[in-house]
């Protein structure tokens, strides 16, 4: 699937909600549910700064393609980290690079993308990018 | 009277919906809201009256300047200063504690003197006191606070025992609420010849103060912290103090006489004053202490009282809600943690269902390292808030305990 593919799903995914608390409920399952970070990878380099809690966001690149894994102390932080694991994951550093992000619109949570707003997911999304870049950079 | 409604209806704002829900504003120690009457009083200025002051012969220029000097004197008799030569404005409380911090600590402090801060400081009365420590070679030292969010007196005595020169305390504590018995630490610095700087930035709105009484030799606060615009704020300094401190910003205003040779300074309270001043925000604030002054600080600090016990009474029954700070005088906000809830996933959801509170460090950096945590939630009331405000608020938690387990992380 494709990045875009991808983002489709999960906007159709939250289109079955029309209450906002069901998507937090959702967006919370989300988190729980993201597997844990091995602790050796909490570490300040991949501590996303301007962040109310903390997220640790780990990349590594296997056969081309990077894969992430994430951590955070908050659950809904946590959970809009499993969302972008999902979309991100397992996808070619120059598709990440160039990726135009709408799902998060879509899907009613765009109060969380304005860059002074303390979740920091406008944070994660250029960390995100920044390991993306430095490898496309570097092949 | 206290009339609650009647106050609310003064303030356009409390009227409107977050995500279709009535708002509930429980962040005044943040910022408070402005009543219609302190903004229109600054439109009025802006619209029909603008001028600069001490400068023009003209009439509009007179009129801003007579506003300007009359909020100064409002100002005076809100904290009960001896001259309105003591009150000094300033861009807000940072801005007071950094004039003293630069200025005081010119004239007074020199290599090896101590500065002695309280634990349950907000940064902005550390922070200016170490860099001056930096500049001059001096010491910082810190009284430190108990669990319970109550100042360690008896620590206090053995640090006034060292050179300490000043002592900067909050008059009630942005996390904690803790009300601390900042007379009697006045008495104890000044038997120990050190002077006292009180940051009333959280009291200001909630509790009578009178600077004579309590003796303080600096007090420090913040206009939007008391119905009044922000960008403004206020510095008293007992006036033989003052005269001997140097000016910390040259400019207009601030001088008597130019030349490059020599300046001759302005007399008090001009000569910390250097540049226009944010005059037509002066002029709010003097409304809006005139305002408060009319409805009392002694009915609103009692109504708020009764708020907070209240509040605290229904939190506390929520079982997993944890609240930081229960010195028995406190003033009305309470810091908190909900079970293992991290206090972002709190806010994040309680601003879902119309309700704006504070979390993460709080400006207090020290107080979440006292309690090992990383950050908590808060909520502080003002005036105009409401026991049905705070039933609201016990279900939203309790809402968002389902949601989230209490037990989870
Ligand atoms: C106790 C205390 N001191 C100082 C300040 C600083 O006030 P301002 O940011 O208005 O200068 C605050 C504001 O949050 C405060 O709560």
């Amino acid at each position: 699937m494709t990045i875009q593919e991808k983002e489709q799903e999960i906007v159709e995914e939250f289109a079955v909600f029309d209450d906002w608390m069901d998507k937090y409920a959702y967006l919370i399952e989300l988190g729980t549910a993201l597997p844990p970070l091995d602790e050796q990878y909490k570490t300040d380099e991949n501590l996303i700064k301007g962040c109310q809690s903390r997220v640790w966001f780990h990349a590594e690149l296997k056969e081309g393609r990077l894969w992430f894994s994430a951590d955070s102390d908050a659950i809904i932080t946590k959970g809009i980290a499993a969302l972008l694991i999902r979309v991100f994951s397992g996808e070619k550093p120059q598709d990440i690079a160039a990726a135009d992000l709408k799902f998060i619109e879509e899907i009613g949570l765009s109060q969380h993308l304005s860059p002074t707003r303390s979740n920091g997911l406008l944070s994660m999304v250029k960390q995100i990018k920044l390991y993306a870049i430095a490898l496309t950079a570097g092949s | 009277m206290f009339d609650v409604e009647k106050i609310r209806a003064g303030f356009p704002i409390l009227k409107r919906e977050i995500y279709g829900k009535p708002l509930i504003y429980f962040d005044n120690g943040a910022t408070s809201q402005r009543p219609a009457r302190v903004v229109e009083k600054m439109d009025e200025y802006y619209l029909n009256r603008n001028a600069n002051v001490h400068r023009g012969v003209h009439h509009l220029s007179n009129i801003c300047t007579d506003a300007n000097e009359e909020s100064r004197r409002t100002v005076r008799d809100f904290i009960r200063a001896a001259s309105e030569k003591e009150i000094i404005f300033t861009r807000g409380a940072t801005e007071s504690i950094n004039l003293v911090a630069y200025s005081f600590g010119e004239r007074f402090i020199g290599k090896g003197d101590e500065i002695l801060v309280t634990e349950m400081e907000h940064h902005a009365d550390i922070v200016p006191w170490q860099m001056l420590c930096e500049r001059k070679g001096a010491v910082l030292k810190v009284l430190p606070f108990t669990d319970d969010g109550v100042l360690n007196l008896e620590e206090l005595d053995r640090l006034l025992a060292g050179r300490v020169k000043l002592v900067g305390v909050v008059h009630a504590s942005n996390v904690l609420g803790t009300v601390n018995p900042v007379k009697k630490i006045i008495e104890k610095a000044h038997a120990a010849g050190a002077k006292v700087l009180v940051d009333a930035a959280q009291s200001i709105a909630h509790t009578e103060i009178d600077v004579q009484a309590l003796d303080c030799d600096f007090l420090a606060f913040s206009g939007h912290k008391i119905y009044g615009p922000t960008g403004v704020g206020v510095l008293y300094g007992k006036e033989a103090l003052l005269e001997e401190m140097p000016p910390w910003q040259g400019g207009g205003e601030m001088i008597r006489e130019v030349r490059f040779e020599k300046t001759i300074y302005n007399d008090l309270p001009f000569k910390f004053e250097a540049g226009t001043p944010d005059f037509i925000g002066i002029i709010g604030l003097g409304e809006a202490l005139k305002y408060v002054g009319g409805i009392g600080l002694k009915a609103i600090g009692a109504y708020e009282e009764e708020l907070l016990k209240y509040a605290t009474g229904r939190l506390q029954e929520i079982s997993g809600f944890r609240i930081f700070g229960t010195a028995p005088e406190k003033t009305a906000l309470i810091s908190f943690q909900v079970g293992k809830i991290h206090p972002l996933d709190v806010g994040t959801l309680l601003d879902r269902m119309g309700i704006a509170i504070r979390t993460g460090q709080l400006c207090a950096e020290p107080v979440m390292q006292h309690y090992g945590v990383h950050g908590m939630a808060r909520a502080s009331f003002a005036m105009y808030n409401t026991r049905e405000e705070i039933d609201v608020f016990c279900e939203a938690i309790r809402k968002i305990e389902t949601l989230l387990g209490a037990g989870n992380a």
